[in-house]
């Protein structure tokens, strides 16, 4: 590592599901230099002081979602976060709450999975439509702008383990499934609405949701779930009552020249060879 | 969508309740309207005005919504309040059910009364 370096104390905690009957807290001195990452900080302990120390992660650059975990009681991605930036002396690193932990900081993520995938996180169409694969489904730019934050969401669980009302009610479908389900609910080409309404409109779904907003304080993609969540429960309202306006869905353009060329794309350069 | 119904009505409730209750307010606190209903005098709580409200029909209506309305707002948040204690779904089950029963006993209850005082009223002239 680094010279003139500081030194930190990383306190993690362990768990080894077959031989710990709780997790526990074990205290490693790690050298860190400037811009250092919590991950780089864990790599650190791994190749030089415990190589049983056990997380996930993968694309180290705040994409991927799978290095997430609650760090000085912050829920957060280990790779983009900076060691110097949440701590002077201390760090605590534990696995993301509201999870069963598997091991160390590894967070058990298929409930959040199977409620996501309950919620039908995708376009729903005629399967006529989806299949055919000439054309494609015109949306403007407006549409686009209507769902594009939550389409930014990488699924890391980070909203799920700030979650207060999943902190007391493990059947709650928590913001990250509901938040995917007004993104697809508010997609043009979308005609699934009605199927994602009966689950989360059903007993612990989008009104259980109190508005804390933790869920967005700690997003690492600057989504906003809470706002999703009150927009959902706003939909289901309208729904329920049949005041909701439920435009045509988008059309499929087929072939080329079909679509609506965006004004001023200025022409191509000259070919230089 | 259960949960949306029981939402919806909810909601719908709390904006009846504030309805009401600010035609309450403004009866019996202000003494605004006095001349409409508490046309005998005095206090608008007095014995004279009460019976004269309670003959009129439309009083007693307002009375019966007033206690659906209430009943049904206020046992609703106190069964969202209980579910956040983590039940099991079969006691959330009877939860649900005990509230229905206390609500509609509750109910029955304040319309016999109602509906009593009402005719208590009218025979009276």
């Amino acid at each position: 590592m680094a010279e003139n370096g500081k030194i930190i104390q990383f306190h993690v905690s362990r768990y080894n599901p077959e031989r710990d009957a709780k997790p526990y807290v074990q205290t490693y001195a790690v050298p860190v230099r400037e811009g250092m990452t919590v991950l780089e900080g864990l790599h650190y302990i791994k190749e030089n002081l415990d190589a049983s120390l056990t997380w996930r992660y993968s694309c180290r650059m705040g994409v991927c979602g799978s290095c997430g975990m609650l760090l000085n009681g912050k829920p957060s991605l280990a790779c983009n976060t900076q060691i110097l930036h949440i701590c002077n002396a201390e760090l605590a690193v534990g696995p993301l709450p509201n999870f069963r932990i598997i091991r160390d900081l590894i967070p058990d993520l298929t409930p959040m999975f199977e409620k996501h995938r309950a919620l039908k996180p995708f376009i729903v169409r005629e399967e006529a439509e989806i299949n055919d694969p000439a054309g494609e489904f015109y949306q403007t730019p407006e549409q686009l702008e209507k769902y594009l934050q939550y389409a930014y969401c990488i699924k890391c669980g980070c909203c799920m383990g700030a979650c207060p009302t999943l902190a007391t009610d493990e059947r709650y479908l928590g913001p990250m499934p509901l938040a995917s389900a007004h993104r697809y609910n508010e997609d043009t080409r979308d005609e699934g609405r009605r199927l994602r309404n009966q689950v989360a409109g059903d007993s612990h779904g989008a009104f259980r949701c109190h508005y804390a907003g933790e869920c967005s304080r700690v997003c690492p993609k600057g989504v906003d779930p809470a706002k999703a969540i009150q927009h959902l429960k706003r939909q289901l309202v309208l729904d329920y009552l049949r005041l909701a306006r439920r435009g045509k869905p988008c059309e499929k353009l087929h072939g080329p020249g079909a679509g609506m060329p965006l004004p001023n794309i200025a022409a191509p350069p000259p070919r230089t060879v | 969508m259960r949960e949306t119904k029981y939402w919806t009505w909810h909601m719908a409730a709390g904006v009846v309740i504030a309805l009401l209750l600010g035609m309450h307010m403004l009866i019996m606190h202000t003494g605004l309207l006095a001349h409409i209903y508490a046309p005998m005098g005095g206090e608008a709580v007095s014995q004279a005005n009460s019976q004269f409200r309670d003959s009129d029909v439309r009083f007693t209506v307002s009375y019966i919504l007033l206690l659906g309305f209430a009943l049904y707002h206020g046992l609703y948040g106190l069964r969202t309040i209980l579910f956040e204690l983590t039940l099991k779904p079969a006691v959330e089950r009877a939860v649900t059910a005990v509230l229905l029963a206390v609500g509609l006993g509750l109910f029955g209850l304040g319309v016999w009364g109602a509906i009593g005082a009402h005719a208590l009223a009218a025979a009276r002239g």
